[in-house]
Formats: structure tokens, C-alpha cells, sequence
């Protein structure tokens, strides 16, 4: 490839996706560019630069899909996951308690991992039973996005980051496959969407998360990315970025809640901040009843799941008294009597 | 530093488990079959087991089921790592106290997402 043929490619996958390559990033191009001169039946990246020139709109989504980096794993490092099910799962569940719904957003969802854990996290919270959840998964890459929609995946991936008793309990076996409950591919609306693009239409949500699709992006395209993010946000609402992705001193629009987890929230400045579905306040501590023992062990040690085996049974009866358990094991009625607290009445926001 | 045992038949296989999991910060053992892996548990319990199935002397299921009968083999993390891939399989092994299963073929990426599930590295 010629430096110019190099130069125009590069600003192009700029302008359509955000990605940015230097020009030490010449072999990555090609690597990545290689199968589609296959596919299109090209000779040469002169020729795919040419028609590339000459606006064939084919070529021109099958070079951005191509030149995507599409990797992602069930429960990715795990440590925002264990926050999304311990403090805003239980947040959501008094904060929309009289409507009973959120919805969530995946900016970048690649093939669908990000968003089934997050339906799993909620298939598992029996406090959410009834809830109309939608999550959302967005996609410039069209590739990603027939595998998401698919929602079947090889034994590699599966054992990337899945429990083996979540897998047990949310997927079949076909063949060499692992195929999600449908009820949990039923939860998440997938479309091809590119976040450079405006996002009103999509409406408002409670969550969203855009982790590692920033990181490839100049600082002008991120902050620009992160204002229309905000702007999707609602005031309590809840920011995931990437765990090497901060953006502290970066963008006004969110207050770092945990920066090394990636997790922000919405920073309004007329909104009480320490009122946010990402902040673990005094009504948390009642509305850990609402979680059944095994989720809230499972998830608030982020350890074995069978720990509670481990544990001595006068251990674990100490730790379930302390989860708000000291009668039942298992489910625990509530009534939504109890209200998210007013700005007001709000001790952290005084 | 933590310890753990790489239990399989196969000598290559647990040169490449025991490369994967040193990685990881941790010293560990070999055993080539059951009966030697449950001995060297009598002698010094180790923090995880990475453990086949299949094997010519006493099988997982089995060294599961007496180790987490022994004085202290309740505290060891066990991964069952195995060939068998089929729900019924791995249904089997958690019941008989297995806290983790690796399907064979297995990475690197894969022993790690199994040790941070269970809280033995951060
Ligand atoms: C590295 S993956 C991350 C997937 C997932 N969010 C995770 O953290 O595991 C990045 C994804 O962002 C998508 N992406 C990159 N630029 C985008 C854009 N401008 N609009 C929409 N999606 C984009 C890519 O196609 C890719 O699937």
C-alpha cells in the first residue's frame, strides 16, 4: 500500500468510524483489509482504494466492519458486572419501582456478550420478576452484530468469563455450540447503529455502556461521543466505560464513581449527584433483601459460587443474617412502599 | 505464595496447565493420577486443584468425592478440566463438589476467567 493509498484509507475508517490509525498501523490495515480484497474479489489495495474512491457503498461497510476490533467476553472483568447486580440492579428496583421498567443501553456490543450477562444479572433477580427491561445493543459492525443476533456460541467463548453454573442455567448444548435461552436473547434489541451518529432517536436510558470502543477514538471524537452519551443519560443514571478508559478531568458530563471499574455517574449540574443509581446509599442496605442469598453471595464475593459450601454452616448463617436474611432463605416479598428519597430528604446530598 | 496441583495423564497437558496457572503467581505441584494427587493432599493441602477426569487411577470424580472428605478438602478450590462436554458431564461434577469446569481444549485466558471467578486472584 502507498503512503497516499494508505492516507486515504486511514482518513476514511477516521470519518466513518472514529477509529484512528498512524501511520505505524500500515500492516494492521492490511491485515485486517486482506479478506475483504478476497471476498470482493480484488487484486490489490490499489484497487480496493479505488473503488473505495469511487463511493461503493458495499465496500465501504465491509472495509469499516473489517477494520473493527471486535474482541469481548462474557462478564468482562467482572468487577462492573458485580456492581451493575449489587448496587444498581438494587437501586433500579426501588428508584422505578412504581413503573417498573428501565432500559439499558450497549454502545459497541460487538457480538452480544456485554448485553446477555446483563440479562442474565437480571434474569437472576427475582425482585425484578414482572419488570419490563429492555437493553439495547448497538453496532457499527454488521458481522458482530449477525452473531449477536444468533446468540450461539463456541465452547471458547462460553468459557470466557461465564460460570459454569450460569452456563448450566442459561444455555443448551447444540452440537459443538452453546445456544442462550431464547427468553434471554428476547431481552436485548440489537441494531446496526454508529455512535458517531446522532442518538436522540434512541430514546433515554437508565444505564449505558460504551466499554473499550472509546479507546480507539481521538480525544475530540471521544468527548463528542461522551456529550451524546450524556445527553441519552437520565439524572441518576449510570456510565460504563472500559477499565483503562478514564476520563476524569476529561469530560464535565460525568462524576467518576469507581474510575479504575470504569464507572461514572451522570453529572447534571442542577441534579444532587450523590442521588445515582451508581452510588451505593443508605436505601441499598434494605433493598438487599430484594436479592435472593445465592445471587447477592454469588456476586457481592465475586467468588466461588460454591463458597457457601465452604463456609461453616454457623459462617454462613451469620453472613445471611447479615443480608437481610435472618428469617428465609430465599425470596423475600417487598412491597415498593419505600421510596427513592427526595433530594430533600437525602442525608448525602445536604 | 498459593499453591496448586495440576492433576492429568498427560504429561504435556500439565507442563501447559502448570506454565498457565505459575503465570498466574502461583507455585505448583504435579500428579499424574488420583491416588498420587490424594496423597500429596494428605501431606500439604494445596489452595486449588486443576484436575482431569479421565485417568488411568482413580478418577476425578472420585479423588473429588474423598477430598472433600479429608480434614481441610473442603477449603481446596477444585476445576474439574476436562474432554467431557456435555451438560450431564459437568452437571455430575459439581455435584459430587467440583467448584469450576474447563472444557479441554483450553488458553491461558480461559484458566484465568476460572481463577478470578473463585476468588483466587484478584
Ligand atoms: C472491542 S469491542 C468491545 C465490545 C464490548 N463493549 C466489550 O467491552 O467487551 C468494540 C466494538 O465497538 C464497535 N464500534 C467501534 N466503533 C464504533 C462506532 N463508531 N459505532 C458503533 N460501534 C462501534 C466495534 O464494531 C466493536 O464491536
Amino acid at each position: 500500500m502507498t503512503p497516499d493509498e494508505f492516507a486515504y484509507t486511514a482518513g476514511f475508517v477516521k470519518e466513518r468510524s472514529g477509529l484512528v490509525l498512524t501511520r505505524d498501523k500500515g500492516y494492521l490495515l492490511e491485515n485486517r483489509l486482506m479478506p475483504v480484497l478476497r471476498t470482493h474479489n480484488l487484486k490489490s489495495f490499489s484497487d480496493l482504494v479505488a473503488r473505495l474512491r469511487n463511493g461503493e457503498s458495499a465496500l465501504h461497510a465491509a472495509t469499516i466492519d473489517a477494520m473493527m476490533s471486535k474482541d469481548t467476553a462474557f462478564f468482562r472483568d467482572w468487577k462492573p458486572f458485580v456492581h451493575f447486580r449489587t448496587v444498581v440492579l438494587p437501586n433500579l428496583a426501588v428508584a422505578r419501582g412504581i413503573k417498573k421498567s428501565f432500559r439499558i443501553l450497549c454502545a459497541g456490543v460487538s457480538t452480544g456478550q456485554e448485553a446477555y450477562s446483563l440479562a442474565m444479572c437480571v434474569r437472576d433477580a427475582p425482585a425484578l420478576e414482572g419488570w419490563s427491561v429492555e437493553i439495547a445493543g448497538l453496532d457499527i459492525s454488521a458481522s458482530a452484530l449477525k452473531i449477536a443476533d444468533d446468540a450461539c456460541y463456541s465452547q471458547f467463548d462460553i468459557q470466557r468469563g461465564l460460570p459454569i453454573r450460569t452456563l448450566l442455567q442459561h444455555f443448551t448444548k447444540e452440537d459443538d455450540y452453546w445456544r442462550l435461552d431464547p427468553s434471554l436473547r428476547a431481552l436485548v434489541k440489537l441494531q446496526a447503529w454508529n455512535v458517531l451518529d446522532e442518538m436522540f432517536p434512541l430514546g433515554r436510558f437508565d444505564v449505558v455502556l460504551c466499554r473499550n470502543v472509546l479507546v480507539y477514538l481521538d480525544l475530540q471524537t471521544k468527548l463528542d461521543v461522551l456529550q451524546k452519551l450524556s445527553r441519552l443519560l437520565v439524572d441518576d443514571g449510570v456510565l460504563y466505560l472500559g477499565l483503562n478508559e478514564t476520563i476524569t478531568g476529561v469530560s464535565g458530563n460525568f462524576r467518576a464513581v469507581d474510575a479504575d471499574a470504569g464507572i461514572y455517574a451522570a453529572h447534571r449540574g442542577t441534579h444532587p449527584s450523590a442521588l445515582s443509581l451508581a452510588t451505593k446509599i443508605e436505601t441499598q442496605r434494605k433493598t438487599r433483601r430484594l436479592f435472593s442469598t445465592g445471587a447477592l453471595f454469588r456476586f457481592a464475593s465475586g467468588a466461588a459460587f460454591s463458597q457457601r459450601r465452604r463456609l461453616s454452616s454457623s459462617r454462613f448463617r451469620q453472613l445471611r443474617f447479615r443480608a437481610g436474611h435472618s428469617r428465609g432463605p430465599t425470596r423475600f416479598r417487598y412491597s415498593f412502599r419505600r421510596r427513592w428519597p427526595s433530594p430533600a430528604s437525602c442525608a448525602a446530598c445536604k | 505464595m498459593k499453591r496448586c496441583m495440576i492433576v492429568d495423564d498427560s504429561r504435556v497437558i500439565r507442563r501447559f496447565a502448570a506454565k498457565i496457572v505459575q503465570d498466574l503467581g502461583f507455585e505448583t505441584t504435579e500428579a499424574e493420577d488420583g491416588r498420587q494427587a490424594l496423597q500429596a493432599c494428605r501431606d500439604q493441602m494445596p489452595d486449588a486443584i486443576v484436575l482431569d477426569w479421565e485417568m488411568p487411577v482413580m478418577d476425578g470424580i472420585a479423588v473429588t468425592e474423598e477430598l472433600r472428605r479429608m480434614p481441610g478438602g473442603n477449603r481446596v478450590a477444585v476445576i474439574m478440566c476436562t474432554v467431557k462436554n456435555e451438560p450431564k458431564s459437568i452437571q455430575e461434577a459439581l455435584d459430587v463438589g467440583a467448584d469450576e469446569y474447563i472444557m479441554k481444549p483450553f488458553d491461558s485466558e480461559i484458566v484465568r476467567t476460572k481463577f478470578v471467578l473463585l476468588g483466587l486472584i484478584g
